[in-house]
Parts: C-alpha cells; sequence; structure tokens
C-alpha cells in the first residue's frame, strides 16, 4: 500500500469517528430537547445559545466526577464492560458506505471506511458482541439490580437478533450478495426500487427488531428505572458510565445507518445518477444519506416519548412467537418468487 | 513474514486461552477466555483469508452460543470452585502429569511430523460464501442434511430433559 | 450448473430406510404433540415404521452402491448391519411396552422417536465410506442415546447416568474427530477409498500424522464400544438408563460400532494394518479380562451385565485383529448371538423390576419357584453368554477362538479361554441364587403375550444358531468376503 492510500483511509477513519463522536453529542441534546418539546417543556436552554452546548457541559461534569468501584464488585470486569460496549458501537460504522465515490487526486475513493466482503455479518457479528459489555456490566457490580438487567438484556438481545438476521437474509437473497456497497447498488435508479418497497414486511421487522437491540424504548427493560434503578448501568458513574451512555448513542447511529443502508437505498438520492456528476453528485449522495439518517434517529426519540415499555412477557412472546414466525414467513415467500422468477 | 508472525500471535492467545478457561475456578472468567479464544481462531480465519468462517465464529460462537453459557452461569450463581477433597490429591497429580505428558507427546509428534500437509483445494478469498454454499449443497448434501436432524435430536432432547412441565 | 454428478433419484432411492424412519419419527412426535391417541398406538406407528424400512431394505436389493459421490457405500455388509438394528429396535419397543409406566415415567413419543433416530445414525455408520459420515452417524446415534439413558426425568440414578455418558460421550467425540482432521491432514480425503489410495500409492503427506489420526479414531471407537480402558462409563450408565435402554445399548449400538470400525480399519487402512496389530492385541486382552475381573464382584445385576458386555466387547476385538474372512464373519456371527442374548436377559431384567432401585443378586432369590418360565428364560440366556454348548453362544465363541487360531494368536486365545471359565462363575451366580437359594419375599414380574412370544423367539434363536449354525454362517461368510 502507497503513502497516498495510507493516509486517504487514516483520514476517512477520522473523519467517521468525528463524525460519529459529534452525532452522539448532538443526539444527546436533541433527544433531551425534543422530548422537551413533546412534552410541552423547554429543555436546556442555558448553557450556550439554545442551550447547544449542553452535552459538553455534561461531558466536562462526566469526567470531574468521582469514580466509583462498589466494594464486592469484580475490578477487571467492571473496567472492562463499558469498553467492550462501546468499542464494537464505533467499529460497526467502518463497513457503512455513506456516498458514492469520490474522485480525489487523481483516484477514486469510495466513501467507506473497509470494504468488507461479507460486510452485513461483520455488523451483525459485532453488535452481538456488544452484549458482553450489558451482560458483564450486570455481573460486575455485584448488585441484584444489576445483574437482573444484564440477564434481560441478553435474553432479549439473543432473541431479536434472530429476528433481525432473518429478515437481513431476505434483503440479501435480493441483492445476491453480503456486501452492503452491493447492497446500495442494487437499490439504484428510481424510487420504487428501494428495498423497504419490495420488501415491507422485513422492514418492519428489522426495524422493530433494532430498536430492541439498541435497547430503547418500547424495549429498554434492561434499564427500566421503575423496576431496575438504572439497570446494568446501576452502579456505574463517572467517565464509565458517560461510555455507556455514549456506546448507547452510537448503537442508535450505525442501527438508523444500517437501516438506511439495507431498505432506503443507502445514499441513493432517488431518480439522480450519482456518478455522472462528479464532486456534486458526491456531496449530494452524503446529504441525502445524512438526511435519511437524521430522520431514523428522530425516529428513535419520537418512538421513546411516545410508546410505553413493554411488559417482559409480551417481548419475549413478540419476539419468538410474532417477529421470528414472520420472518420465517418473509424468507419463504422471497425464495420462493426468486425461483419461480428464474424459471420463468 | 508479518503474516505469519501474526499466525503465532493468534496461536499463542488461543492456546493460552484455553489453558485459562480450564484452569480458571471462576466459571464466568473461564466463559470469558473462551470468547478470547473465538476471537483468535476467527483471527486465524482470517489470515487463512476465509472470511465468511471468520465472520460465523464470532457471530455464532462468540455472539450467540456463548451468551447464553454466561446468561446460565450468572443464573445459577456459582462462587468460586470447592477445591476437591483430600483424598483425591494423588489421582489429581497424577492425572495431570499425564495430561501434560499426553499433551506434550501429542505436539512433540506433530511437530516432527508437520512435513509438507495438505493445502486446501478451494481458495475462499474471492465469493467465498458462494464457495461454501455450493460445497453444502452438493458434495456435502447428505451430511448436510444429517446434521439438520443431528440439531432436531439435540432438541427434542434438551426439551425432554430440561421443560420442566412436558 | 449440472448437479447430477453429485446426486441422482438413485441416490435418493438408496437412501430410502433411512427416510421412511425419519418420517415416521416425526409422525410419531406429531403424534405425541397432537395427544389424542395412547402411548400404545405411538409404540406401534413407530413399530410400523421400522418394518417399512425393513421392506424398503429388502426392495432396494443387496448389490453394491455408491451413492451421493462417494459418501455412502451399500453392500451386503451394510445390509446385514441394517437388519440387526432394525430388529433390534423393533424388539427395544415392544419390551418398552409398559416399562416406562413401571418406572414412574409416562411413555411419550419422545422415546420411540429417538429410538428411530439412533437406528438412522447406525445405518450410517455402517452404510458410510466417508469419515464425515461416520461422524455424523456416530453423533446422530450418541445424541439420541445420551437422552435415552437420562430418559426417566424423575430418577436421580438415571439422570446422573445421562449427564456422564454425555461428557464422557463429548470427550470421546473428540479424540474422533482430532482422528479424522489429523488422517485428512495427511492424506487430503476422507473418502475410505481416497485414503486407502492415497497410502497405496504412497501419496501420504505426513506418516506421523496418519497414525496420529489412527490413533485417536480408535480412541474414538473404543470410547463408543466401551473398550478397557476406555470403558469407565459402561457400568454407570448401563446401571442407571432403563432397563430397556440398556438392553437397546448393549447391542445394537455395539453392533455398529465394531461395523464401522471393521469398515474403517478393513477399506481406509488396510496398508497401515500390520503395525496396528500389537495395539488390538494389547486392546483384546485388557478389555475381556478388565471386563471379566470387574464382572467378578458386582452385586448389582445391570453392573454386572455391564461388565460382561465390556469382556464380551474383548472378544469381538480378536475378530478385528484375525480380520481376515473367518475373522469378520465370526464377528458378525458373534454380534447376532449377543445381540439375542443380551436383550433378552434385559428384557427379562426390566419385567422384574419393579421401582426405580435396580436390582441386585439376592433379589433373585426363589424366583424359580415364583416364576418357573422367566427363570428358565434367564438361565437360558446366562448359559449361552457364559458359552455352553448347545447354546449358540459356544459356537460364537469357538468361531472366534478357531478364527484366532487359524492366524497363529495362540497365547490371545488362551487368555479368553481363562477368561470365559472366569465368567461363569458370575453368569451362574444368578441362576444359583434363582434355583437354590429359597427365600419367599421374591420378585413378581409379569409378562404379556407379545413378549412371551418375542422372549420365546429369542430363546430359539439361541437353541437354533447353537445346534445348527451353518445358515447364518453362510451368510456371514458371504458377508465377510464382501468387504475383505
Amino acid at each position: 500500500m502507497d503513502l497516498l492510500g495510507f493516509i486517504i483511509i487514516l483520514v476517512k477513519v477520522l473523519v467517521v469517528f468525528a463524525a460519529t463522536m459529534l452525532t452522539v453529542l448532538v443526539m444527546i441534546y436533541l433527544e433531551r430537547r425534543v422530548s422537551a418539546f413533546m412534552q410541552g417543556r423547554l429543555g436546556p436552554n442555558r448553557v450556550g445559545p439554545q442551550g447547544l452546548l449542553q452535552p459538553i457541559a455534561d461531558g466536562i461534569k462526566f469526567m470531574m466526577k468521582e469514580d466509583i468501584v462498589p466494594a464486592g464488585a469484580d475490578k477487571p470486569i467492571f473496567i472492562l464492560a463499558p469498553a467492550i460496549l462501546l468499542i464494537p458501537a464505533l467499529m460497526t460504522f467502518a463497513v457503512i458506505p455513506f456516498g458514492s465515490d469520490i474522485t480525489l487526486f487523481g483516484r477514486q475513493i469510495p466513501l467507506q471506511v473497509a470494504d468488507v466482503n461479507v460486510g452485513i455479518l461483520y455488523v451483525l457479528a459485532l453488535t452481538s458482541i456488544g452484549v458482553y459489555g450489558i451482560v458483564l456490566a450486570g455481573w460486575s457490580s455485584n448488585s441484584k439490580y444489576s445483574l437482573l438487567g444484564g440477564l434481560r438484556s441478553s435474553a432479549q438481545l439473543i432473541s431479536y437478533e434472530l429476528a433481525m438476521g432473518l429478515a437481513v437474509v431476505s434483503i440479501i437473497l435480493l441483492s445476491g450478495s453480503l456486501k452492503l456497497n452491493d447492497i446500495v447498488a442494487d437499490q439504484q435508479g428510481y424510487l420504487f426500487s428501494w428495498n423497504v418497497f419490495k420488501q415491507p414486511l422485513a422492514f418492519i421487522i428489522f426495524l422493530v427488531a433494532v430498536y430492541a437491540e439498541t435497547n430503547r424504548l418500547p424495549f429498554d427493560l434492561s434499564e427500566a428505572e421503575q423496576e431496575l434503578v438504572g439497570g446494568y448501568h446501576t452502579e456505574y458513574s463517572s467517565i464509565k458510565f458517560a461510555m455507556f451512555f455514549m456506546a448507547e448513542y452510537a448503537n442508535m447511529i450505525t442501527a438508523a445507518a444500517l437501516t438506511v443502508t439495507l431498505f432506503f437505498g443507502g445514499w441513493d438520492f432517488p431518480l439522480v445518477d450519482e456518478s455522472s456528476l462528479g464532486i456534486l453528485g458526491t456531496v449530494l449522495s452524503v446529504c441525502s444519506f445524512i438526511l435519511k439518517m437524521g430522520f431514523f434517529l428522530f425516529l428513535f426519540i419520537w418512538v421513546r416519548w411516545t410508546f410505553p415499555r413493554f411488559r417482559y412477557d409480551q417481548l419475549m412472546k413478540l419476539g419468538w412467537k410474532v417477529m421470528l414466525p414472520l420472518a420465517l414467513f418473509n424468507i419463504f415467500i422471497t425464495a420462493g418468487y426468486l425461483t419461480v422468477r428464474a424459471l420463468v | 513474514m508479518p503474516l505469519s508472525l501474526l499466525f503465532y500471535f493468534a496461536a499463542l492467545i488461543a492456546v493460552g486461552s484455553a489453558i485459562l478457561v480450564v484452569l480458571n475456578r471462576n466459571a464466568v472468567y473461564s466463559a470469558i477466555f473462551l470468547v478470547l479464544c473465538f476471537f483468535s481462531l476467527a483471527m486465524i480465519y482470517l489470515l487463512l483469508e476465509a472470511y465468511f468462517l471468520a465472520v460465523l465464529e464470532i457471530f455464532i460462537y462468540a455472539g450467540a452460543i456463548m451468551v447464553l453459557f454466561l446468561f446460565v452461569v450468572m443464573l445459577l450463581n456459582l462462587g468460586r470452585e470447592k477445591a476437591l477433597p483430600h483424598f483425591m490429591k494423588f489421582q489429581r497429580a497424577l492425572s495431570l502429569m499425564l495430561v501434560i505428558l499426553f499433551f506434550f507427546g501429542v505436539s512433540l509428534i506433530m511437530v516432527v511430523g508437520s512435513g509438507e500437509l495438505h493445502q486446501p483445494t478451494i481458495k475462499f478469498s474471492s465469493g467465498s460464501v458462494y464457495a461454501l454454499g455450493e460445497a453444502l449443497f452438493t458434495k456435502f448434501l447428505l451430511p448436510f442434511e444429517v446434521a439438520s436432524l443431528l440439531l432436531l435430536v439435540a432438541l427434542i432432547g434438551t426439551v425432554y430433559l430440561a421443560k420442566r412441565k412436558i | 450448473m449440472d448437479l447430477s454428478q453429485y446426486f441422482t433419484s438413485s441416490d435418493i432411492a438408496g437412501i430410502t430406510p433411512e427416510i421412511i424412519l425419519t418420517l415416521t419419527a416425526l409422525v410419531v412426535l406429531t403424534l405425541e404433540m397432537a395427544r389424542v391417541f395412547r402411548p400404545g398406538i405411538i409404540l406401534l406407528v413407530a413399530a410400523s415404521g421400522l418394518v417399512l424400512a425393513g421392506t424398503a431394505l429388502v426392495q432396494g436389493g443387496n448389490d453394491d452402491k455408491i451413492l451421493f459421490g462417494g459418501m455412502l457405500y451399500l453392500n451386503t455388509f451394510s445390509m446385514f448391519f441394517d437388519f440387526l438394528y432394525l430388529f433390534v429396535g423393533l424388539l427395544t419397543l415392544i419390551f418398552s411396552q409398559g416399562y416406562l409406566e413401571k418406572m414412574g415415567s409416562e411413555t411419550r413419543g419422545e422415546y420411540p422417536a429417538l429410538i428411530l433416530f439412533a437406528v438412522i445414525g447406525m445405518m450410517l455408520m455402517t452404510r458410510a465410506n466417508d469419515l464425515v459420515m461416520v461422524f455424523l452417524g456416530l453423533e446422530l446415534l450418541s445424541l439420541s442415546l445420551y437422552v435415552l439413558v437420562g430418559f426417566l426425568r424423575h430418577n436421580l440414578l438415571s439422570n446422573e447416568s445421562g449427564l456422564k455418558y454425555l461428557l464422557l460421550g463429548a470427550f470421546a467425540t473428540g479424540f474422533f474427530l482430532f482422528g479424522a482432521a489429523l488422517t485428512f491432514g495427511a492424506t487430503g480425503t476422507t473418502n475410505f477409498s481416497g485414503i486407502a489410495s492415497a497410502i497405496a500409492a504412497g501419496t501420504v503427506l505426513s506418516e506421523i500424522y496418519l497414525y496420529l489420526g489412527i490413533g485417536f479414531l480408535l480412541i474414538g471407537f473404543a470410547f463408543k464400544v466401551a473398550l478397557a480402558p476406555f470403558h469407565m462409563w459402561s457400568p454407570d450408565v448401563y446401571q442407571g438408563a432403563p432397563t430397556t435402554v440398556t438392553g437397546f445399548l448393549c447391542t445394537a449400538p455395539k453392533a455398529a460400532g465394531f461395523g464401522a470400525m471393521l469398515k474403517v480399519f478393513m477399506i481406509a487402512f488396510p496398508e497401515a494394518f500390520p503395525e496396528w496389530q500389537d495395539i488390538f492385541w494389547v486392546l483384546a486382552v485388557l478389555t475381556m479380562t478388565v471386563g471379566n475381573i470387574s464382572a467378578l464382584v458386582q452385586s448389582n445385576v445391570k453392573r454386572m451385565l455391564a461388565f460382561s458386555s465390556v469382556s464380551h466387547a474383548g472378544y469381538l476385538v480378536m475378530g478385528i485383529l484375525v480380520k481376515d474372512i473367518a475373522g469378520v464373519s465370526a464377528v458378525l456371527f458373534y454380534l447376532i448371538v449377543y445381540s439375542a442374548m443380551n436383550l433378552g436377559a434385559f428384557a427379562i431384567i426390566s419385567l422384574a423390576e419393579k421401582d426405580e432401585q435396580s436390582l441386585t443378586f439376592k433379589q433373585f432369590r426363589g424366583l424359580a419357584s415364583q416364576n418357573p418360565l422367566l427363570s428358565g428364560a434367564l438361565a437360558i440366556f446366562m448359559v449361552s453368554l457364559a458359552g455352553f454348548p448347545p447354546t449358540a453362544g459356544f459356537i460364537a465363541k469357538y468361531g472366534l477362538f478357531s478364527a484366532a487360531i487359524a492366524k497363529g494368536y495362540i497365547w490371545l486365545v488362551v487368555i479368553a479361554v481363562l477368561n470365559t471359565v472366569v465368567s461363569f462363575y458370575y453368569y451362574f451366580r444368578i441362576i444359583v441364587n434363582m434355583y437354590m437359594r429359597d427365600e419367599k419375599v421374591g420378585l413378581q414380574p409379569s409378562t404379556g403375550l407379545l413378549t412371551a412370544g418375542i422372549l420365546a423367539l429369542l430363546i430359539a434363536i439361541v437353541f437354533i444358531l447353537g445346534i445348527t449354525p451353518g445358515y447364518l454362517l453362510e451368510i456371514t461368510v458371504d458377508v465377510a468376503t464382501a468387504v475383505s
């Protein structure tokens, strides 16, 4: 690999990382403002114009706080757990293409950190690793609430991972590839070539599963504050608590980006051929990606302040008795359609 | 050659963490080291350019199966393993000696006899998913189907033995 | 893509018995789920599945077939074993009728279904022509057996033995897989004929890996058929398992293990064999001696029979060691006779058992006056297990010993005969208890008409094969010629 190529990759890594972290800050701010708006309150508006600097103030506060490790906690794992949760959450974005190719310095640069040929599986695998952070945090805290939160979330994540994976399978069947680039390329063209129109059922299943996977309402049983104080992060304080927080929002960002990539054409702007427009096309595609992603991030907040929490048995019933059979049915239909199409 | 260095790195972690799985007295730590072992195995798969297998190793073993293990271990709330009764001391020493002898004997024989071993015929690097899928549904069709029977039996057995009320 | 080089309709036709058994098992499970039929009917459905599979087997003919691109190799050898499994499976289902209820567990659809799956696994083991298939068959069999052994969910002994069997069985599986992997590394294939031709052509990449691989495969097999020193699991498992399952466990799976072992060592490693003779010699002597000596001191009848089955496995290893037509045909003959004797013995013990405790020798006191017919039958099976003429046990042992002598293993046969003499003690101990000790508090076994009929059939087999073994011997010689 030559020097320029190396620098380009380095720049891409830094840009993606910085963008993710920035979005996390924005999300924390928005979550509070939007919820206030929905409840007819004002929300944080004192730090900076419109309270925009509030997340930074929060961050500084987190760092200044005393770091507590409870007595009886399993120290190494207690310290490791937030990192185990945060690192996969930040790594996932690496395979998501966020714009059409750009030509700079005489070479074509794909706007994606790494083009892994099993991209979608890479995302699913890393998501499944994040569970360890939650489970181990719950166990190592040596507290009932934490343990219950950890157990709940591990059972929940595994249950919904199945439905999510199966929903993705039908997308893979259509595109014939595990590469996220191919999946995006497959949805180019007119508006109705987006997967959400071809696979509405898969989209619904995927969306619901994503909410369960990110531990967001209406599936946030692992941190249900009325029952479990704070769930798995009850005993955490200071920067470690902030890491859990960041991981949650990073996961939401990845999930939104993945939803866009799989079902809404990724960076595709409908009816426009981005590659023919040169640098303008790239800008258009990145903007289109950010817009779509922004919508889904907003949806996360919107849903949170709209739906009540599920009961645990309802959650399991929904996952195993509704989502899973539906996802299987969808695969069956999709495969049947593809077989018939191949025969005709 | 940096790649072979990476291999030795991964292999060392794999063996080391596998040993720690066995030696640890805390079941949760054992489970965590097993996960680490799976990761180093996945790394070896990556070095063999079998990306699909590498990701599956993490996705299925580390991501699903071991989480369930951990789940059960936590539910059982196992404390530190109690030391075995005194009278087992002799047996333990003997078994440890035999295990070490066996391990080093087999490793020695394998190192001596490694020679020029068989190379895989399928190159996994391009379209490994296609290659794997094709092999499963052509050459290995019957084993693939029998494996499904195997899983069915395991499922029946688990439900029968473990469900409180059937 | 042209798939016909991988499988055609004739390949599918070749596995009709397996397909029939699988479908029957699924039907049985569905009937269980529906809960509208009595347990007896579910057993009947499973039994008819076995019979149907048998007819399909006959329909298929006995010409040599290679299926699924070399995964399976059907010939008279595999067919011989297929019939043995189906027969044992059928008898086990019949004997199980009523037994599980007696032991405090309702008969459930899972039981016959698992027996059917075990039969499929065994069939695949001896039909296999590839280490992958042997492994899958072995695992299908073992998984079914783990559950069957622990089938009495509320019985601690049964649970314990199921768990023990699972843990040690998994260990053995590891050895087997490691052996298969090393063999693959050395020869570049898992196909039996491929391995054989690689060895014959001298294209083995690493001799040492091959020997290590064969060694690990042997350890895997030795665990599964309980050869000393890998027999430790068998007494506990045999004792804790439901007795009908024990009867199944020590007959058909043992036959399957020996069948697969014969096939692996005769087809895949014929050239590598001479170096392994000493190891088989030691295994044979160790197994029969350890089995017999341990059986002497048991007070529990099922444990005694477990060790006796270990010692019988030791005699069978002699046949593998001899490895010519006479030796293999003797093994096959022995397996049939051994299955008949053990099935009968365990069936009678299952009838005599009354609660969760398994029987000791003392409890058999005075059984002869209580139920002379059953005691007579048990005595006949014991005499045959001991190897007395005119029972089939004698002919079977004679066949093995004479094959070994013909190959010059004089000392081995001397040790085997000494072992046989030792074994008289514990086989006759039960007869002595039944006939010569009088005690009023005996067992009160009751038999249904069907069970009694089957027992009579088994006794007839023991005597007919003991007096005129010629017919079966002809078949076994034919079958043995097919693999040699």
